[in-house]
């Protein structure tokens, strides 16, 4: 399964500078997990034992998974996830 | 309608029907223009109640200098409040935010130091919060943390929506501060049990979310996960063609914010029409479109516009 990650600014030191990088995961835990096993120490950057990091927002096609089943959310080939730092607005 | 004052005129916005966009007669979207306040903005509401609060707990006196982070609109308003009070503004915006903006602070009398484009917001409180800590005869109403940016919309704008809407079924809203979703979001829920509350925030440019490292992120105070049941992070490329999608289908002249919270008010009602439900659905018109004309949003081509706006603080 083919899952396209975005990749923000302040993560991309982990990418080589890659924008849109694949990973592969049927929930967002397994997508982070996969990110982590290609691209070591970006996982501890999303989550920690609590779950998702708090300024750390992760969208699966433009929804916030954290009002869907979190990390535990299903995700299927094709789907899009964006990964977000919290910023104020206002 | 008569009011004694300008500032009287505050809230009671109307709320209209989007026959032509709602995708049926069993499925239905529900406009909440307000742009209709004073400066234009739904921030009308929030701005005069903080400063109504400061000054009912005595943190505001006369001749203070009032100081707020903003990226405009809610600098905008307290600019017409604090002007029409007898009170000095002093707003921390982003250097990239439209010219319109700088321009109606001036008009108003507020004074502007801007913050760097990098970090958008989250750098302008930084820079707010500095400032207020090196001169504490500044008033900094902080609308992020503030209570009765909240208060307002629980009694103003909730209120309002479940009066003229009884049947509402859901609320779909901006995530700026937080203050309008949590405040009516938080009424409509008490009052109308199974009522869906949705956050529509903006997906800027990169340059917006250039922090340093992860830890200068930002969520304001008032936010409370628990009011919201889905939130949806909406592109610029979305926003901008609904914002051009309301005005040449219903008429309405609306931000870049608006359009960014119509895409997802259509996407839910989509959804909802395909399942053969029904539904209420009510959606905030934060302001209207004039501040980003000069963005070229509303005419020209789309890649012009979305080039234009590419790097800008729209909503």
């Amino acid at each position: 399964m083919s899952i396209e990650v975005r990749i923000p600014t302040i993560l991309r030191t982990y990418t080589a500078n890659e924008k849109v990088v694949e990973a592969a995961g049927s929930t967002i835990a397994e997508v982070v997990a996969d990110l982590e096993a290609n691209y070591p120490g970006i996982g501890d950057r999303l989550t920690d034992d609590k779950g998702l990091r708090r300024f750390v927002n992760v969208y699966l096609n433009d929804e916030d998974v954290r009002f869907l089943d979190g990390l535990d959310t299903a995700v299927a080939d094709g789907d899009s996830v964006t990964i977000l730092p919290a910023v104020a607005g206002g | 309608m008569r009011f004694d004052s300008l500032l009287d005129s505050v809230g009671n916005t109307p709320l209209v029907g989007l026959p032509h966009l709602s995708p049926s007669g069993q499925v239905r979207l529900w406009a909440k223009l307000e742009d209709r306040n004073p400066t234009g903005s739904i921030k009308d509401r929030a701005a005069l109640a903080m400063i109504e609060a400061a000054e009912a707990d005595g943190t505001l006196t006369r001749g203070a200098t009032i100081l707020e982070p903003t990226s405009g609109n809610t600098g905008i308003s307290l600019a017409m409040a604090a002007h029409i009070k007898g009170y000095s503004l002093l707003c921390v915006m982003p250097e990239n935010t439209s010219a319109e903006r700088t321009q109606l602070l001036k008009m108003w009398g507020a004074d502007i130091v801007y913050s760097a484009a990098a970090g958008g917001s989250n750098e302008a409180v930084r820079v707010a919060q500095q400032m207020a800590a090196d001169r504490p005869d500044l008033v900094m109403l902080y609308q992020y943390g503030n209570p009765a940016n909240v208060a307002a919309h629980y009694r103003g704008t909730g209120p309002e929506l479940l009066a003229d809407l009884p049947t509402i079924t859901h609320f779909v809203a901006g995530l700026g501060t937080t203050g309008t979703i949590m405040g009516a979001g938080r009424y409509l829920r008490e009052h109308r049990p199974g009522i869906e509350i949705v956050a529509a925030e903006p997906r800027y440019g990169e340059l917006v979310y250039g922090l340093r490292n992860l830890d200068e992120g930002f969520v304001p105070e008032l936010y409370d996960p628990s009011v919201l049941t889905r939130r949806f992070s909406v592109g610029l490329e979305d926003a901008v063609r609904r914002t051009r999608q309301l005005v040449s289908e219903e008429g309405i002249f609306a931000g870049i914010s608006t359009g960014a919270i119509l895409h997802a008010a259509l996407g839910i009602a989509s959804a909802i029409e395909s399942s053969g439900g029904t539904a209420d659905i009510a959606f905030i018109v934060c302001d209207g479109g004039w501040k980003y004309l000069s963005t070229g949003a509303y005419g020209g081509s789309f890649e012009d516009a979305i080039a234009g706006l590419e790097g800008q603080l729209w909503a």
